[in-house]
């Protein structure tokens, strides 16, 4: 069934009894050409892209609760490509293209709303920094565009440009930024994938991988062995769960990140806003709840549930930024299960066992890459070789040094 | 969270940094082991659902090293001792 504005009308006028479930519940084949081990915003991108762009058969997701239940209906929705290094800002600026293309490509409405991104500077070297990363997207083919002080002012007049610690002296404006609705994506994505015959198996949790002569032969499942040429795992912070049932050991530790939304305010922050140096970010939800974050608890942890400590400290950063939020009450927080990267980028790569790809390490960047990340690991799968924009994403660049440093730390900051 | 130090009693999460698995009190031989076995120790982790041993530094008081054994299900402190004592009882540090 696809959707259309006469659609809707002409279910209007019927009382809505046309619509339909969006996808299948089907049962699991005994076997399948390719399992996706993951129901989350990544392997249904991955189905999708596998079913539709390489046209292969006979494809299973996986899913151990429901789909979507993951960091995909947990996150703070920010689509953006401004990273500086050249192993990541090809990548994303290639999810951001997908992102612009995505609702006419699956049909659905994600909602995809490009109200522009800046991260505010403070001092002159961080100016100098965010006009190399700013050349760096350009030079990629994204958008980037410095800001002065007095046009930050008529974008956001209320925040506290004074501030004795961080004065605010501009920012690094990506204007093709900004915010999806995150579980129509991973609902759009569903449903394209549906449609092309990709059976999701929601329910199925895979408590075993048999693996014959350095081979894949399948996953042991709660719903009985299910065969497969190749298995995809994409399952974010449970990625060293998973992956041990092939016996390897990841460079991943599971932490803990949590968000917050406001009660619902009048419309007063457009876009997207980031203050790196109070550890927040913010956006405004179409409800007018504010949407934002900060850092991670910083310990391991696979609780959806974070502590009051980190609730302070971003609320103190939302405050020294904008005290005008100070009487705004929050409505509510969550956590979600990062896999966080020792370097603090994702891995996309085959492992030594034939036929077990991986696709993980997303840390707290996993929701905006969701397309690309799809894309990339549909290819890896379908043609075993990288998608050009994920070549440097491998297992191996930390045994030879050749680490993605785009921030120079991963699941430990290590600056104490 | 609240962390029972073994000399200073209940003490909150707070004021303690994190360093991770406490196997990184297990540094192979720099004189003796490959890259790979510094590659594994350094980057590679167990990363368990249930219980952890970690790493705790007690900055904002002490300055003591604690292995702390927790749950990373349900961030339940199961066990405290100082990390001095661990790495004595595996025959590191002197």
């Amino acid at each position: 069934m696809r959707y259309s504005g006469f659609r809707v009308i002409a279910e209007a006028l019927t009382g809505h009894k046309g619509w339909k479930p969006v996808w299948r519940d089907p049962e699991p084949q005994p076997a399948y050409d390719y399992i996706i081990v993951g129901g989350g915003g990544h392997g249904l991108a991955t189905a999708y892209y596998l079913a539709k762009e390489f046209k292969q058969a006979r494809i299973a997701v996986l899913e151990k609760g429901y789909l979507g239940g993951g960091n995909v209906g947990r996150n703070t929705t920010i689509i953006r490509s401004n990273y500086l290094l050249d192993g990541n800002e090809p990548f994303y600026e290639f999810s951001l293209k997908l992102w612009e293309g995505l609702e006419q490509d699956f049909n659905y409405n994600a909602m995809v709303s490009q109200r522009g991104i800046i991260n505010l500077i403070h001092t002159d070297a961080q100016r100098d920094a965010f006009t190399r990363r700013g050349n760096g997207m350009i030079l990629n083919g994204a958008d980037a565009e410095m800001l002065s002080r007095d046009q930050v002012r008529a974008l956001y007049p209320f925040l506290n440009f004074d501030n004795a610690r961080f004065p605010i002296k501009g920012a690094l404006m990506q204007r093709r930024g900004g915010t999806v609705r995150h579980d129509a994506v991973a609902w759009g994505y569903a449903r394209g994938a549906d449609m092309r015959g990709v059976d999701l198996i929601q329910n199925c949790e895979v408590t075993g991988m048999r693996i014959e002569n350095g081979r894949i032969r399948g996953v042991e499942t709660s719903r009985g062995f299910i065969g497969a040429g190749k298995v995809g795992v994409a399952v974010a912070g449970s990625s060293s769960k998973v992956m041990a049932h092939a016996g390897m050991r990841l460079p991943i530790e599971s932490h803990v990140l949590q968000a917050f939304v406001s009660e619902g305010l009048k419309p007063f922050i457009n876009g997207v806003m980031t203050f790196g140096a109070g550890h927040f970010y913010v956006s405004q939800s179409d409800k007018g709840g504010l949407v934002f974050g900060g850092d991670i608890d910083g310990y391991n942890s696979y609780a959806q549930r974070g502590n009051l400590p980190v609730i302070e400290d971003v609320a103190e950063g939302g405050m020294a930024l904008m005290p005008a939020i100070g009487r705004a009450r929050l409505l509510r927080t969550w956590g979600g299960i990062m896999d966080m990267s020792m370097d603090g980028s994702p891995i996309i790569d085959k492992t030594h066992i034939e036929g077990l790809y991986f696709n993980g390490g997303w840390c707290y960047g996993g929701f905006k890459a969701t397309p690309a990340s799809g894309w990339c690991f549909a290819h890896l799968l379908a043609k075993d070789e990288p998608h050009k924009t994920a070549t440097a994403y491998r297992f191996d660049r930390f045994l030879k040094g050749l680490m993605i440093d785009e921030k120079g730390q991963g699941a430990q900051p290590n600056l104490h | 969270m609240i962390i029972n130090h073994p000399i200073l009693g209940p003490r909150d999460a707070q004021e303690f940094v994190y360093l991770g698995d406490a196997n990184l009190i297990n540094r192979p031989d720099g004189m003796t082991a490959g890259i790979e076995a510094f590659h594994d120790y350094l980057y590679n982790r167990d990363n368990p659902a249930g219980a952890h041993r970690e790493l705790w530094y007690h900055e904002q008081g002490d300055r003591s090293w604690l292995v702390v054994t927790r749950n990373t299900l349900t961030h339940e402190i199961l066990k405290v001792e100082l990390a001095r004592d661990v790495a004595k009882a595996q025959g590191r540090s002197k």
